[in-house]
C-alpha cells in the first residue's frame, strides 16, 4: 500500500546567473494521514524548497524538477497546472512563515479566508463569508464578525498567524504544509500557535509537514523528523528517537549548538565549525564532510569514502552516515551525550 | 574558527563588581501626533517606563522580553542614540544622561554597541580593514604599531581571518559578518558593551559560534556586556545577571539561577514555560498558557501592566502598580515587580499554578 | 479622509501663497522696470511714470502683493477700468486680462494633457505588464529594446517626422490643431490624435519599463505566492494580487506627471503650433510679461499642488495600510 503522501528521490534544482543550484537533492520521505512529519534544518538546507515543489508553487521557468510525489495516489511532479490548482489550498494547504508579508495588505482577511473557500467550493458570496467567519471563530479570533473585514495590518502577529491558518484550513486539506508557522512570533504566541495547530490536527485528521529550524518546537509535536543538510536528507526516525539517541554528526551539532534552558551553563556550546557548503558546488560524497568531526573515524581513518562516496539514507530510522551504525551509537552515547547537559 | 574558551571564571567576585552603567527610572516615551487642524502630541508610546538596572564592571547581563518589551529601545537609551524623556543614566557613577556631545566623547568610546543584523549594520562599500578601524579614526586613536596591525589582531581576536582586512562585507557569510561587527565594537577596547540581539538573524550552527566567542572576550577581555535577546535560553548561557521585561517595565530581575529556577513574577513563569525544549516527548512539561496578545504600548493597563493576562490579577492589580522589591523568600538582589509573586520553589515544580479561563483576546484554555 | 483633505487642503494653500510670494517678489523686485516693457519707443519719464502709477507699481512691494492676491478673489480696479475677479492683471504685451488669456489656452493644454496621459498610462502600463507577464521570453525583450528607443527619443523629433509622414506626405490627417470638444468632437479628436501619441512615446517608454519592475517585484512577494498556494488562477494572482501592488507607485509617478503637463507641454506645443499654457509661459517669458508669467506659474503650481493632494488620497484608497489624519 501506498503511504497517503510519498516523495521519493526529489531533487530540485534552479538556474540562476551564477550555474545551477541543488537545493534540493535524492529527497525521500512519506507521511500518513493524521500523522506529523517534522523536517528541520538550517537556512538553505532545502526543506522549504522541499514543500513549495509539492504543490508545483517553484517558476517551471528556472526550476528543474525530477523525481515522484505522490499525494493520495496522484502523481504531482510534471502534473499541469489546472491539476495543482484544483489540488492547492484545497486538499493540500500551506501556511507561511511570515503573516505580515504573506497575507496580502490590500484585501480584508475575511476575503483572502474565502476566496479560495467559493473557488474550491463555488460556494456564493455570503456563504463564503459565513464560512470565513466561522474559521475564524475556530482558530480562536474573538469577535469573528467584526474582525473578518479587518485589513491584515489591523491584527496582531499572533491573530494574523490565527487567520492564515484558518485560510488554509477552509476547505478542509487533507495535507496541511506548515513552513515555520512560529518563527516571527514571541514564545508565548508561538505555544498558543503550536497548540492550535496539534487541536486542529485532532479535529481534522489532516496530515501535516512542520518545517522548522527550531527542534525545540519540534519535540513536543510532530510525530516523525526528517533533518535537511545542504539539499539532502542525513536523519529520519520517529521524533523521540531521534532526539534521544541522534546517529548523524551534523544532528548533533545542531543540539550541541542549541543552549539549554536548564542543566549546566559552565560548557560552552559545541558549535559545527565552519558553514554551510555552497549548493552552487556542494561538496563530493557526504555534504557534511568538510564540517564532520568523524571523517576519520571512517573506515580507519582515512575517511575517503565521506570525501567520494554519497551515503545513503536508510528507510524508516537512520541516518545517511558511513559510520557503522554501532559506532554512529557509541559515539553519541559516549562523546556528545554527556555534553549536551 | 577556534573558539577556544578559558574555563569560567569565579563567579562571585563577578556579581560584586563596582556598578558601571546603571539606569534609575529610565524612561522614553515616544509622543503620538494627531489632531486638527494642528497636529499635536495626542499621547505617548510608553516604550520604556521608568526603570532601574545596574550593570556592573566584568559582568554580563541580559534582558529578555517579547517584542515590543522595549528592551531595544533600553540599548539605545544606554548607549545614548536615544535622548531619554526621563530619568538618569550614570556610568561611573557619573551623570551622562543629557552629555553633549563632546562631554560624551570620553565615554563613548568605552561603551559599544553591537547589532542584531550583521547584513545591514556594515557599510556594504568599505573594506572590514576600514570598518573596524572606523571608531580609531573617528576618535583619533593611534594605537602603537598603527592601525592596521591592531585591526588585524582583531579580527584574529575574533576568528577572522587577519589577512581579509582588505575584502568587502558581502564576501562574508552571516556568522562571519558579525564577527567583524564584535570586531568593530572591540577596537576602542570598551568597558560595556550593549548587544542587541546579537545572535538572533544566524542559524543555530553558527549562533552557537557567536555565542560562544562573546562568551570568550566577556571572560577575558572583562568586559561587561548587556546582552538584549528575546531567546531565554541563549540569555542563560550568556548572562550572570537577567532582567525581564514587559511593556517597558522590568518586571523581575536576579541571578540566572533566580530568574530560570525560582521564577516570582508570574510572567517570567510563564515566558520560561512556553520556551519548547528538547525533551523525549515522554515526560510532558507544565505549560502555563497565557492568553491574548501583549497590550498597546500607547494605553497601558493601570497599575499592574501585566494584569490582563495575568491568572492571578486581583482587584489590587488595576489599582497599584507593584514595585520592583524582594519578595518573601527571594535572595538577596532578586527582585519582581508583583503583588502576589509565584511561590519560592523552582520553575520545574512550579506547575501548582494553571492560567485560570480568564477572559482575554484570542484565549485558548491552558493545557495542563 | 475628510479631515486628511481639508488638513491637506490648507497646507496646499500656504504653499501656494508662499510660492506666489517668492515669485512675485522675484519678479517685481527685479531691477528691470516693467513699466519700460509697456511703454514702448517713445517712452518718456512722465510716461513710465504714469505706467507705473496706473499700474500700481509705485507702491511698495508688500502692498502690490496684497493687491494682487486681493485681485485674485475679489477683482480690482485700475484706471484703465475695472477688472472682476479672478483678476490676475492685464498683460504688459497685449494689455489684455490675464485671466482671459488663461481661460483661453487652458483646454488646449487640458486636452493634449489627458488625452495624451490616457494614451501613455493605458499603453505604457500594458506593454509593462505583458513584459512582466512574459519576463524572460522574447516578448519580454522586444518590449524592453522598444521602451529604450522610445525613451531615447525626443517629442520634437517624432514630431516633425510624424507631421512629414502623417499630415504632408500620407495626407491621412489635418495639421494638428485645437477644436473645442463642445464644437466638434470628432475634428477635436483627429487634431490631437498627432500630439497624444507623440507626447505619449516617451512616457510610454517609462510607464513600461517601471509597470514591469513593479509588477516582478510584486510577483516575487511573499502573499502572491500564498494566494497561488490558495488554488489561484494564475490570471487571478495576476491582476488581483500583483497588480493591485504595483499600483500605488505608479499612480504616484502619474499624479505627478499629470500635475506638471497641466502646467503646460511646452515642447509638444511648440512642435505642433498649438496655443496652450506652456506656449503662454514661455512667450510671457521672453516678452517679460509679468503678469502672465506669474498667473501661469500659479496655475502650474496649483496644478502640481493639487495632483499631489490626489495621489495621496488615491494611495490610501488603494492600499488601506495607509492612515490619512
Amino acid at each position: 500500500m501506498t503511504a497517503f503522501l510519498s516523495v521519493r528521490d526529489l531533487s530540485v534544482r534552479f538556474s540562476t546567473e551564477d550555474g545551477t543550484v541543488r537545493a534540493v537533492d535524492g529527497l525521500s520521505f512519506t507521511l500518513e494521514r493524521g500523522r506529523t512529519l517534522g523536517i528541520v534544518g538550517e537556512s538553505g538546507s532545502g526543506k522549504s524548497v522541499t514543500n513549495l515543489a509539492v504543490l508545483g508553487l517553484h517558476d517551471p521557468r528556472t526550476t528543474e524538477i525530477h523525481g515522484e510525489i505522490m499525494l493520495d495516489g496522484q502523481e504531482l511532479t510534471g502534473a499541469p497546472e489546472s491539476v495543482l490548482e484544483k489540488l492547492r489550498g484545497n486538499k493540500a494547504a500551506m501556511v507561511f512563515q511570515d503573516s505580515l508579508t504573506a497575507l496580502s495588505p490590500y484585501y480584508t482577511v475575511g476575503r483572502q479566508i474565502a476566496e479560495p473557500y467559493r473557488k474550491h467550493t463555488g460556494a456564493s458570496r455570503r456563504e463564503a463569508r459565513l464560512r470565513a467567519v466561522e474559521m475564524l471563530r475556530r482558530v480562536g479570533i474573538p469577535q469573528p464578525e467584526l474582525r473578518v473585514d479587518d485589513y491584515p495590518h489591523q491584527f496582531s502577529g499572533g491573530m494574523r498567524q490565527r487567520a492564515m491558518i484558518a485560510m488554509a484550513l477552509v476547505c478542509d486539506p487533507e495535507l496541511l504544509i506548515a513552513d515555520e508557522p512560529t518563527t516571527a512570533l514571541d514564545v508565548t504566541v508561538q505555544a498558543q500557535i503550536i497548540d492550535l495547530l496539534q487541536e486542529l490536527q485532532q479535529e481534522t485528521g489532516a496530515a501535516i509537514i512542520l518545517i522548522t529550524h527550531d527542534l525545540g518546537v519540534v519535540a513536543g509535536t510532530v510525530d516523525d523528523l526528517l533533518v535537511m543538510y545542504a539539499g539532502r536528507a542525513v536523519e529520519q526516525g520517529p521524533v523521540r528517537e531521534v532526539l534521544r539517541a541522534p546517529r548523524h554528526p551534523y544532528t548533533w551539532g545542531l543540539l550541541g549548538s542549541m543552549p539549554r534552558l536548564s542543566g549546566s551553563v559552565d560548557e560552552p556550546l559545541t558549535p559545527i565549525p565552519g558553514t554551510p557548503p555552497s549548493l552552487l558546488a556542494p561538496p563530493p560524497g557526504c555534504p557534511f564532510h568538510p564540517r564532520c568531526g568523524y571523517v576519520g573515524a571512517v573506515d580507519g581513518g582515512a575517511g575517503d569514502r565521506c570525501r567520494t562516496e554519497r551515503p545513503g539514507l536508510p528507510p524508516g530510522r537512520g541516518a545517511a552516515c558511513h559510520l557503522p551504525e554501532e559506532l554512529q551509537r557509541s559515539v553519541f552515547a559516549e562523546q556528545i551525550r554527556p555534553r549536551l547537559g | 574558527m577556534s573558539d577556544k574558551v578559558s574555563p569560567p571564571g569565579p563567579r562571585e567576585a563577578v556579581a560584586t563588581g563596582e556598578p558601571l552603567l546603571v539606569a534609575e527610572s529610565l524612561t522614553k516615551h515616544f509622543p503620538v501626533r494627531g489632531g486638527f487642524p494642528v497636529r499635536r502630541t495626542v499621547g505617548a508610546v510608553q516604550a520604556v517606563d521608568g526603570i532601574d538596572l545596574t550593570v556592573r564592571a566584568g559582568e554580563s547581563f541580559g534582558l529578555v522580553g517579547e517584542s515590543g518589551c522595549g528592551k531595544s529601545t533600553t540599548g539605545r537609551l544606554l548607549t545614548r542614540l536615544l535622548e531619554p524623556s526621563a530619568g538618569r543614566i550614570l556610568y561611573r557613577g557619573r551623570d551622562i544622561t543629557h552629555a553633549s556631545r563632546k562631554q560624551f566623547a570620553p565615554v563613548r568610546s568605552e561603551i559599544q554597541m553591537i547589532f542584531q543584523d550583521p547584513y545591514a549594520s556594515l557599510n556594504p562599500r568599505q573594506t572590514v580593514g576600514r570598518i573596524v578601524s572606523g571608531p580609531m579614526e573617528i576618535n583619533g586613536i593611534e594605537p602603537p604599531g598603527g592601525r592596521e596591525a591592531r585591526v588585524q589582531e582583531l579580527l584574529e581576536t575574533v576568528g577572522l581571518n587577519p589577512e581579509h582586512y582588505n575584502r568587502f562585507p558581502h564576501e562574508f557569510s552571516g556568522g562571519q559578518r558579525q564577527r567583524i561587527g564584535v570586531a568593530r565594537a572591540l577596537a576602542l577596547e570598551p568597558k560595556v558593551v550593549v548587544a542587541d540581539e546579537p545572535v538572533s538573524a544566524l542559524d543555530v550552527s553558527i549562533q552557537a559560534q557567536v555565542v560562544n566567542l562573546l562568551q570568550r572576550l566577556q571572560r577575558e577581555l572583562g568586559i561587561a556586556f548587556l546582552f538584549i535577546a528575546h531567546d531565554l535560553a541563549v540569555v542563560r548561557h550568556v548572562s550572570h545577571r537577567v532582567a525581564v521585561m514587559y511593556l517597558g517595565r522590568i518586571v523581575e530581575v536576579g541571578t540566572r539561577d533566580d530568574i530560570y529556577g525560582r521564577p516570582r513574577h508570574p510572567y517570567t513563569h510563564a515566558l520560561l514555560s512556553a520556551v519548547p525544549v528538547l525533551g523525549d516527548g515522554a515526560s510532558p512539561r507544565e505549560r502555563i498558557r497565557l492568553t491574548g496578545d501583549v497590550p498597546s504600548p500607547i494605553a497601558p493597563p493601570s497599575g499592574c501592566r501585566f494584569r490582563t493576562r495575568c491568572w492571578k490579577a486581583r482587584d489590587r492589580c488595576a489599582v497599584e502598580a507593584p514595585p520592583l522589591a524582594r519578595a518573601d523568600g527571594s535572595a538577596e538582589g532578586h527582585l519582581s515587580a508583583c503583588h502576589f509573586p509565584e511561590p519560592p520553589a523552582t520553575a520545574d515544580s512550579g506547575g501548582a499554578v494553571r492560567p485560570g479561563g480568564r477572559s482575554g483576546t484570542a484565549g485558548q484554555p491552558g493545557r495542563g | 479622509m475628510l479631515r486628511f483633505l481639508a488638513r491637506r487642503s490648507l497646507g496646499a494653500l500656504v504653499i501656494i501663497v508662499l510660492i506666489s510670494a517668492i515669485t512675485f517678489a522675484l519678479f517685481f523686485a527685479l531691477p528691470a522696470q516693467p513699466a519700460l516693457m509697456s511703454c514702448g519707443k517713445n517712452c518718456t519719464p512722465e510716461a513710465v511714470a504714469l505706467i507705473n502709477k496706473n499700474l500700481g507699481l509705485d507702491q511698495p512691494v508688500p502692498v502690490q502683493y496684497w493687491h494682487y492676491m486681493a485681485g485674485i478673489f475679489t477683482g480690482r480696479d485700475f484706471t484703465v477700468g475695472h477688472c472682476p475677479a479672478p483678476c490676475f492683471g492685464y498683460s504688459f504685451s497685449n494689455q489684455q486680462p490675464v485671466w482671459g488669456t488663461i481661460v483661453d489656452r487652458f483646454p488646449t493644454t487640458l486636452s493634449i494633457t489627458l488625452g495624451g496621459a490616457a494614451v501613455f498610462l493605458v499603453v505604457g502600463v500594458g506593454i509593462g505588464m505583458i513584459a512582466a507577464a512574459f519576463r524572460g521570453t522574447w516578448i519580454d525583450k522586444f518590449f524592453s529594446s522598444l521602451s529604450l528607443v522610445g525613451n531615447s527619443l525626443q517629442i520634437y523629433f517624432v514630431g516633425v517626422i510624424a507631421l512629414a509622414v502623417f499630415v504632408s506626405g500620407l495626407h491621412w490627417m489635418d495639421n494638428p490643431a485645437y477644436y473645442p470638444i463642445t464644437e466638434n468632437p470628432v475634428k477635436w479628436f483627429t487634431g490631437m490624435l498627432i500630439p497624444w501619441l507623440v507626447l505619449s512615446i516617451i512616457f510610454i517608454a517609462n510607464y513600461s519599463r517601471m509597470t514591469r519592475s513593479q509588477m516582478i517585484e510584486q510577483l516575487g512577494e511573499d502573499h502572491v505566492r500564498t494566494a497561488r498556494a490558495k488554488g489561484l488562477g494564475r490570471r487571478t494572482v495576476f491582476f488581483r494580487y500583483a497588480w493591485r501592488g504595483a499600483l500605488a507607485p505608479i499612480v504616484t509617478i502619474f499624479g505627478i506627471d499629470l500635475g506638471s503637463l497641466f502646467g503646460g507641454a511646452i515642447i509638444t506645443e511648440f512642435t505642433f503650433s498649438l496655443h496652450g499654457l506652456g506656449r503662454l509661459a514661455v512667450s510671457s517669458v521672453s516678452e517679460t510679461d509679468l503678469p502672465t508669467l506669474m498667473a501661469v506659474m500659479l496655475v502650474g503650481c496649483t496644478a502640481i499642488v493639487v495632483a499631489n493632494i490626489v495621489v495621496d488620497a488615491a494611495y490610501a484608497v488603494i492600499d488601506p495600510r495607509v492612515r490619512l489624519a
